[in-house]
Parts: structure tokens; C-alpha cells; sequence
């Protein structure tokens, strides 16, 4: 199974992309998805001491878990209105 | 309830038709509108980028936590994707309820929440450059260095 991991605005532009999926390791949470993304997208890290975190749509706390087959959304701060 | 991103253009008309009620004697309505200028630099428009599910069911907590906090009649939040020109409405706030103050509250506290809470972003675009704009009233803000929130 996987991960679906999304990303936007800024952190899109500085990615490439606005979706991958990555595999799903058994135990997963928000912080263990993030670190194994920032091994291959290290310029992740540059965002991440004002990133939120979406699980399926619902903000989520670093160590919440990631189950398989969930969409987690990396969110830049946001900036709406 | 109107909820509701979209990269069309947002009409008042329709938001304050959703919320009139008979037994509602007011409606607040907000439009939050493109400016040709932000910090001292002239912008040239704007490109609103969305989580759009996620998006529209914050909009749906925000208005349903706004319709029990201040006992409204109804509620309508919407909000445009895409690139907006100046002078265009980006943000599309309406609420009714019984008698006036209560929309006022509930109209001020619901824009407060959507810039706060809801997955959208704005890029300005410069003459000479753009810029993805991190808002100082973000969920998260509050772990960034002083600078980042322009205080």
C-alpha cells in the first residue's frame, strides 16, 4: 500500500510537484513519512518549522499516525481571504 | 449553507440570497478584494492556489462553529482560485441572524478563522517578480522566528 503525499504554494514550486506517493512502512506518522520524504526532497526541510500537517483532510500533530491508502498534505502556512 | 472554492468569479447576490431569511432581520456581508499595493509595492494580481477539499470542509467548520457561537440563521463562505486581477473578490463572507450585532461579531470572528485555518494560499505577482505570501495569522505561525511574523 501507499502514501499519497500532497503539497502546495510554495512548497509545490520548491518540490517540482504537487503529488507523489511513497510506500507505506508499517507504524508510520506524520514525522516518519515527512523525514523519509525530505531524504529524497532534502529542500523539504526548509520548510518544516512552520509546516501543518493534514491527515485525510484533518489537521494532525507530528506524530500522528499515517495509515495505509491515507493522503497526507504537507501545508505551507496559509495565506487565504 | 453555502460553502464553496472556485476559480469562477464570486457573486454577492447569490451568497446574500442564501442566508435571507424571514425571521432574520440582518445580513453582514464581507468581500475581501484584491489590492494594488501590499508593504509599499505595487502588485499585479494575484494566483490563489487551494487544497479544495480540504479547503471547503474548513469553511464548513468555521461556519458551523460561527452559526452556534453567535446563534445566526445562516451562513455563507466562499472563496476564488486562480489568478484575480485587482479589484476582484477573492474572499465572499455572508451571515444572517436575528438582529444586527450578531452578524457584525459573526462576520468579523469567520473572516478571522478562514485566514486562519483554511488550506489557500496567495502568490503576489510583481512587475518584476512574485512571491508566495506565508500569512502572519496562520495555524503554525505562532513556532516562527519573530521576523517571519512581522512583529
Amino acid at each position: 500500500m501507499v502514501i499519497t503525499v500532497l503539497f502546495f504554494a510554495s512548497l509545490a514550486d520548491a518540490v517540482g510537484t504537487r503529488e507523489l506517493s511513497l510506500a507505506h512502512v508499517a507504524g508510520d506518522t506524520v514525522a516518519s513519512v515527512r523525514d523519509r520524504l525530505i531524504a529524497v526532497h532534502p529542500q523539504v526541510s526548509e520548510f518544516t518549522e512552520t509546516l501543518l500537517y493534514a491527515v485525510d483532510e484533518e489537521y494532525a500533530d507530528e506524530d500522528a499516525p499515517v495509515p495505509a491508502g491515507a493522503t497526507l498534505a504537507l501545508i505551507p502556512p496559509v495565506s487565504g481571504g | 449553507m453555502l460553502i464553496r472554492v472556485t476559480p469562477e468569479r464570486l457573486n454577492p447576490e447569490e451568497a446574500i440570497e442564501a442566508v435571507r431569511r424571514d425571521e432574520a432581520g440582518a445580513v453582514d456581508v464581507f468581500l475581501g478584494i484584491v489590492r494594488n499595493t501590499n508593504k509599499g509595492r505595487a502588485v499585479d494580481h494575484l494566483v490563489y492556489d487551494a487544497y479544495p477539499s480540504m479547503a471547503e470542509k474548513t469553511m464548513r467548520e468555521v461556519a458551523e462553529e460561527a452559526l452556534e457561537r453567535f446563534d445566526l440563521t445562516d451562513s455563507a463562505v466562499l472563496h476564488r482560485t486562480g489568478r484575480l486581477e485587482i479589484g476582484e473578490t477573492s474572499l465572499l463572507v455572508a451571515v444572517s441572524a436575528g438582529h444586527r450585532a450578531a452578524t457584525f461579531e459573526a462576520g468579523h470572528w469567520l473572516v478571522n478563522e478562514v485566514k486562519r485555518r483554511v488550506p489557500v494560499w496567495k502568490k503576489e505577482v510583481w512587475a518584476d517578480g512574485e512571491e508566495w505570501i506565508e500569512g502572519p495569522e496562520s495555524l503554525g505561525m505562532e513556532r516562527a522566528p519573530a521576523t517571519m511574523r512581522g512583529s
